[in-house]
């Protein structure tokens, strides 16, 4: 036996014998396939930031960050600030509904619900909520309280808060189910009643990744214009009034800027496109930052 | 002979229908280490569990029989199981600290039992018990997940001191950790036993020898027909007895090392 191997190894024949040509040329033309796919997958995300970068800053100026638009979208000047004091104001009331809801409503599926009818709806009708089309959520608010009540910041903050919500819901979940249960058995074998374990262990435990799924609702809410048209309608003065009054968003004035025919529309359309995703990032990274801390000495 | 902390009368505990352990009688006494020895999956962590209701917590486990803590049967219908667990500490067999500081570890059972006094004394009290505090006392506010096996187990049983409980469980708490840890928290164990009451499951003959007051045998019976086994009270007595004339042939064969 070792006789063998030692003549083997003598040979060159148990090491270095060499790959064969088909086995090389597989491997080459998997390697090349998927850096393709790669490439191809990456391509659109990197022109749309190229552009709206290259775009937006050459457009971008302190008279954009602080105007209105002018009442023509032929006119040069002005800007989103109508637009950013809206979408400011409806995402803030929309997180502010949403957010504590949804993590109160995941912390009821994991810690209490279990499998009970009442758990099953509550996934069900997240899960059907996170694929309907949010113009459908729009038209639900425009029926419901834009006719009663007419267009406003508060009718757009709440079809936000109706799209956050599940996506809030169920990256919670997930989050919550991952906490283990041997820190809960020690919480309790201290002593720690059922709802300060949940307050005290396991929700902070699950705060970096709540802290995530938070982030993409806020991002996902900023970003929405179909339900805004339907019950915020848009405006082309700064305004701050929650009811009675139709409010302007940074997705609702790009659309409006983009549509037009006119260079000075299209540029100022660029700079809100650059100042939204601006928001986007800049909030994603604070977040991030304060949820890292937050789990050091958590 | 002093009155006992437990008394254990015929307790029968099932997973979802299949009996563990069945028909267990003992008394543990206070001020004393008593271990709990036998093979794998006889129910000793199931027994252990029991004295604290641990295993309200596992979905399916049903308990029977009386534990009476103090004359008081802890599965008494008017019975809080919180109120036990604060009276009654766990240290489990793999460490298990929060993800939080050092010092929020053993702060957090005082803090939630709503603790008055000075939290910074009785936290530095604690860990100087557990025989970490040299060890930890500049790094107070770094996470605990940082510390060693063994040192995270000495914090958790920092963790569970500082609520100044009455008895204090352990699930093979020294399993996990090399001979020098072991010595330790052995050591720790004889401190311990001057003000609490302590049982102690392990595996290791050697260690409930050596540390231990009363020794209790737990061995797996099978029922040939039906092929199901569950974990019964084989001897219960002094440990220098259980090691050195056991009464039952069983015992006999698991503390020299012959199964079967
Ligand atoms: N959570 C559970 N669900 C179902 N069955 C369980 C559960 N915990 C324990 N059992 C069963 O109860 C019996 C006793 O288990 P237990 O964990 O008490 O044994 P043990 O003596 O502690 O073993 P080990 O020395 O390996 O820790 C085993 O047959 C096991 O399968
Ligand atoms: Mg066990």
């Amino acid at each position: 036996m070792s006789g063998a191997r030692a003549m083997d190894a003598r040979d060159g024949h148990l090491l270095s014998e060499r790959p064969s040509r088909r086995r090389l040329w597989t491997d080459r033309i998997a390697t090349g396939a998927m850096a393709a796919a790669v490439i191809i997958a990456l391509l659109p995300v990197v022109l749309i930031f190229y552009y709206i970068i290259r775009e937006g800053l050459a457009a971008m100026n302190w008279e954009f960050l602080t105007q209105a638009p002018p009442f023509s979208y032929r006119r040069e000047g002005g800007g989103y600030v109508n637009g950013l004091i809206g979408t400011l104001m409806m995402v803030g009331i929309a997180t502010v509904i949403s957010v504590p809801l949804g993590i109160l409503a995941a912390v009821y599926l994991v810690e209490y619900g279990g499998r009970n009818l009442l758990a099953s709806l509550i996934r069900f009708f997240s899960d059907v909520m996170t694929g309907v089309p949010s113009v459908f959520v729009g038209l639900f608010v425009y029926t419901a309280f834009v006719v009663p009540y007419g267009f406003g910041a508060l009718m757009g903050a709440a079809a936000l808060s109706i799209i956050m919500m599940p996506i809030v819901v169920r990256s919670t979940e997930e989050m919550l189910k991952l906490v283990p249960q041997e820190i809960k058995n020690a919480s309790y074998a201290l002593g720690a009643a059922k709802w300060q374990t949940v307050l005290r262990i396991v929700l902070p435990s699950a705060l970096p990744g709540i802290t995530t799924g938070v982030l993409l609702a806020v991002a996902r809410a900023a970003g929405e214009t179909a339900p805004l048209i339907l019950t915020a309608l848009g405006s082309l003065t700064i305004t701050t009034a929650l009811v009675g009054e139709p409010i302007s968003a940074l997705p609702l004035a790009i659309f409006d800027g983009a549509r037009t025919p006119f260079a000075a529309g299209q540029a100022r359309a660029w700079a809100g496109a650059f100042e939204l995703l601006a928001i986007v990032l800049v909030f994603t990274l604070l977040a991030r930052v304060a949820a890292s801390r937050s789990s050091i000495s958590r | 002979m002093t009155e006992p902390v437990f008394s254990v009368n015929h307790l029968n505990v099932s997973y979802g229908g299949n009996l563990a352990l069945k028909d267990v009688c003992l008394d543990i006494h206070p001020r004393e280490i008593t271990a709990i020895i036998g093979p794998s999956g006889c129910g000793k962590s199931t027994f252990i569990r029991c004295l604290n209701r641990m295993n309200d917590l596992v979905p399916g486990a049903q308990v029977e029989g009386q534990v009476m803590y103090h004359g008081e049967d802890i599965y008494g219908a008017d019975i809080d199981p919180v109120t036990v667990r604060r009276r009654i500490g766990m240290v489990f067999q793999r460490p298990n600290p929060f993800p939080k500081s050092i010092y929020d570890n053993v702060a957090f059972g005082p803090r939630i039992n709503g603790f008055k006094g000075d939290l910074d004394e009785l936290v530095e009290r604690s860990l100087r018990r557990a025989a970490l505090w040299d060890e930890v006392k500049n790094k107070m506010r770094k996470s605990a997940l940082a510390l060693s096996g063994g040192q995270q187990q000495r914090l958790c049983i920092a963790r569970a001191i500082a609520v100044e409980p009455d008895v204090i469980l352990m699930d093979e708490p020294a399993s996990a950790l090399d001979p020098i840890a072991t010595v330790r928290i052995e050591d720790l164990m004889q401190e311990l036993k001057q003000e609490y009451s302590i049982v102690i499951v392990t595996h290791n003959m050697q260690q409930a020898a050596r540390v231990s007051d009363k020794t209790a045998f737990l061995y797996t019976e099978v029922d040939e027909e039906s092929m199901s086994r569950w974990g019964i009270l084989v001897e219960y007595g002094p440990t220098g007895g259980i090691f050195t004339k056991p009464l039952d042939k069983r015992t006999e064969d698991y503390v020299s090392g012959r199964f079967g």
